[in-house]
């Protein structure tokens, strides 16, 4: 739903080298978002200043997205799994997250049921949302997170950590020793262990 | 339709009135007026200030925030009111834009500032008022170039990992700031430019004396030397040719390219010379040539900004330079032809012709007045002083514009050098914010052990230690613990690290583990440990008296050998009374001066999150047997 606002009043300043066209986005209204989402009118109210500060447009592309992450983890190099969080949060796969995607994945992670964000979870791990997590893309993942915490650590990060550290996952998943999680395989897992079960209630109150 | 008449379309429709008795058909339903509203004044807060309009005004624009419903995310229920934490100096000129239907930009407003605000409004800069337009446009423009300057300079500074050769080699030649290599070969081809400029000008002084023969310039006298000299200089520069002509990206646009112009011209007589041979007509041509190793001193441009920055005033300001020179032309034509007929009736005027009162013209417009020509008529000396006062006037008209256009590069270039330093002036800041905030994390993952320390040891007199984090940075620390978790390896900071790294060889790894500390081996530090630069605030200090007791006894303790029974301040370590553990080492007693650093257990912490299956939580207060600690106290 992107609107591009045209110059109503002014029609010769359409061609300018110095402007290209800017998207503004407008989300739905609250009332609408109110209903489709798990939050409050106050906390989407809180949420939307938060977001129109960073992005005064109204979306956000990956970049400020990349940008926006980084600030976060100042030693490591976050880039990687930024960019598999936008992935994550852009549904739409239109290279730009609105406010109602935003809204949307954090309704998910933040007020959803445990499957649903198990569900969630999943949909991250899987890079070509095929349905199936495989050695690859988890290692993927892994690297992508074993890359925020920069080389600064203790014990000192070995090169094939992350790859160990699929191994056990891979192990403590995939039920079947296919050499791929689905869905089903990784949500009894889950719900079998109970660390990661109680683990998921740990941000509720992040608002 | 535009959006300002839609308040007349009452009257517009009123006026259909007037079709009703002519038309033929039966007439659409007029559409139901759902909601209609009546129109209310909406009161928006502007960071304080109060500003008040009709609902209709906003509604104008529906594609705006305050005109569609995007405003209601703002909206204050407790105050019934919009709240926009922004700027209201600027909102002034949005809401007016609403009202009147013109954007209007503020000259003191900075442009960017403006810009963020029309972004966060959903206005389009387009539709800004014929009025502001040219300067909202230049203001824009001149940032957009600044902006642009700053980036390539960023760019040519940044650190390229994947360059070939050649293109090292550019870089090399056209910064030679980027190795030392490069900085050498600079130096080295600028003295030898002066040396060659030397060494020409040297060349026509006269020498003293050869017995029987007149006195002799030092060229003929010792032309071997010189001609060795010359012979070196033109090698060097021959060579820096090819290879900047090697290194080129673009080897057209190179040799197109001034400086390549100079190159050649400076070194091509050396080699016509070697080609000609010493022949009488040839060498006439030949002596000329060698005016062209003048030339040599502008490859001087390529070390000196200045001259750089005069060589493109002069390009800038051709359409100035070559108005000044017509003018001086017609100027120089009428007077030398006045003074030639002036002067035509004297005896022995030395004005013979009009092309040689020429000569005259120039040298007194310019003011020179050589002497060698004056006029001797009464009117010769009337038309005489008109020019030389007009000539003044001719030429003073350009020079202030040149002057302004060098000044103006000159700033320019200056301000260049300033945003590259103020770039990395800001750069630097953002790096230290950084380690900043991690060290800031850090800091509090040990105050908060600390604090979990002394809740285990159930002091009656405890106070938390550490100062207050807001609740935003203690978010901030749990998601980096969450980090630390997953990943199983925590953060520590640089010095730790590489200090990690140096002592990887001689770890120990304890044969028994203490089953309330970290499953992780200990670090070991030899006597040597010599870390006294980094100063953060102690947590110590807010640790209770008895506490701090313990610690000041701490302050001759030492890092220790492997095999001994090591002290640790871990947690556990404090659950010993002050009396108990904390023995100085005889052995290996030293005072070190650095931060105290609690190997931080990277599992236990009372809320119960998981943990490596073989330690247990709960207060223990046994005395851990791991074999190898660091224990570095500050001197109190």
């Amino acid at each position: 739903m992107y609107k591009v606002l045209t110059g109503v009043l002014d029609p010769d300043s359409v061609e300018d080298e110095l402007e290209m066209a800017t998207v503004r986005h407008r989300p739905e209204a609250l009332e609408l978002l109110e209903a489709q989402s798990k939050f409050t009118k106050k906390e989407l109210q809180i949420l939307y200043r938060g977001f129109k500060n960073e992005c005064p447009s109204g979306v956000v592309n990956e970049e400020t997205f990349k940008e926006i992450y980084s600030q976060f983890f100042p030693q490591g190099d976050s880039t990687t799994y930024a960019h598999f969080l936008f992935n994550a949060f852009d549904t739409d796969h239109n290279g730009a997250v609105s406010f109602e995607d935003f809204i949307k994945g954090l309704s998910i992670l933040l007020r959803g049921t445990v499957q649903e964000k198990l569900n969630w979870a999943f949909n991250l791990y899987d890079i070509n949302k095929d349905g199936y997590i495989t050695k690859e893309e988890m290692l993927d993942i892994m690297k992508a997170i074993y890359d925020m915490m920069g080389k600064c650590t203790y014990p000192v990060l070995k090169e094939d950590a992350p790859r160990q550290h699929v191994e056990t996952f891979f192990q403590k998943m995939d039920k079947n020793k296919d050499g791929v999680v689905t869905i089903d395989e990784f949500i009894e897992s889950c719900q079998k262990d109970e660390n990661i079960m109680r683990s998921m209630q740990l941000f509720e109150n992040v608002i | 339709m535009a959006a300002g008449v839609a308040a007349w379309l009452p009257f517009a429709r009123a006026a259909a009135i007037g079709w009703m008795p002519v038309a033929n058909c039966p007439m659409p339903l007029a559409p139901a007026d759902k909601n209609k509203r009546q129109d209310e004044l909406i009161i928006l807060n502007v960071s304080g200030r109060r500003f008040q309009t009709w609902r209709t005004t906003l509604e104008r624009y529906p594609d705006t925030l305050l005109g569609s419903t995007e405003k209601e995310f703002f909206f204050n229920e407790d105050t019934k009111e919009y709240f926009f934490d922004r700027d209201p100096e600027v909102f002034r000129c949005v809401l007016n834009f609403y009202r009147t239907g013109k954007l209007h930009y503020p000259r003191y407003e900075c442009i960017s500032a403006y810009d963020d605000e029309l972004a966060f409004y959903g206005i389009l800069p387009e539709i800004i008022g014929d009025c502001c337009y040219e300067e909202y446009k230049d203001r824009k423009r001149e940032n957009a170039e600044r902006l642009m300057d700053d980036n390539d300079s960023e760019n040519n500074q940044e650190s390229m990992p994947s360059l070939s050769f050649r293109q090292t080699m550019w870089r090399a030649f056209e910064n030679p700031h980027t190795s030392t290599l490069a900085l050498v070969f600079y130096y080295v081809t600028g003295f030898f430019i002066a040396v060659s400029v030397i060494t020409n000008v040297v060349e026509t002084v006269p020498c003293g004396t050869v017995p029987g023969s007149k006195e002799l310039p030092c060229g003929e006298r010792y032309s071997v030397a010189f001609f060795c000299l010359d012979t070196a200089c033109v090698m060097i520069f021959t060579v820096e040719y090819l290879l900047r002509l090697f290194a080129a990206p673009s080897r057209y646009r190179f040799i197109r390219s001034v400086m390549s112009i100079i190159d050649v011209v400076a070194i091509m007589p050396y080699y016509i010379g070697l080609v000609m041979t010493n022949n009488e007509d040839v060498s006439g041509a030949f002596v000329t040539l060698r005016v062209f190793r003048v030339f040599r001193i502008f490859k001087f441009s390529r070390h000196s900004q200045g001259l750089r920055i005069l060589g493109y005033t002069l390009k800038s300001c051709a359409s100035e330079l070559g108005f000044l020179l017509f003018s001086l032309t017609m100027a120089i034509i009428i007077f030398a032809t006045v003074m030639f007929y002036a002067e035509k009736g004297s005896s022995a005027s030395k004005f013979t012709s009009i092309p040689a009162s020429f000569w005259y013209t120039i040298v007194t417009m310019t003011t020179l007045g050589y002497g060698d020509m004056v006029p001797k008529t009464i009117a010769g000396k009337i038309f005489g002083s008109i020019c030389s006062l007009s000539g003044v006037l001719v030429i003073a008209l350009p020079v202030p514009v040149i002057v302004s256009n060098f000044s103006r590069i000159y700033h320019q270039n200056q301000r260049a050098d300033k945003r590259r330093a103020q770039k990395k002036a800001r750069l630097a800041r953002i790096r230290v914010a950084k380690t900043g905030s991690s060290n800031a994390y850090l800091h509090s993952k040990r105050n908060g052990l600390l604090n979990e320390a002394l809740e285990l040891m159930g002091t009656p007199e405890e106070e938390h230690t550490g100062k207050i984090t807001s609740l935003i940075e203690s978010q901030h620390h749990h998601l980096l613990h969450c980090l630390e978790k997953t990943t199983n390896h925590e953060f520590i900071d640089e010095q730790m690290f590489e200090q990690n790294c140096m002592e990887s060889s001689m770890q120990n790894y304890p044969s028994t583990r203490s089953p309330s500390l970290s499953s992780h081996p200990g670090l070991t530090t030899t006597c040597c440990s010599r870390r006294s630069k980094k100063t953060t605030h102690l947590p110590n200090s807010n640790l209770p008296a008895t506490r701090l007791r313990s610690m000041q006894e701490l302050s001759t303790i030492h890092i220790q050998g492997s095999e001994q029974p090591s002290l640790t301040t871990s947690r556990s370590s404090l659950n010993l009374k002050a009396d108990d553990g904390l023995r100085p080492n005889c052995k290996t007693s030293q005072i070190t001066t650095a931060i105290i650093s609690i190997p931080t257990p990277p599992v236990l912490t009372p809320e119960g999150e998981s943990r490596p299956p073989t330690s247990s939580p709960g207060p223990n207060t046994n005395i851990p047997s791991v074999a190898s600690n660091v224990v570095k106290v500050s001197a109190l």
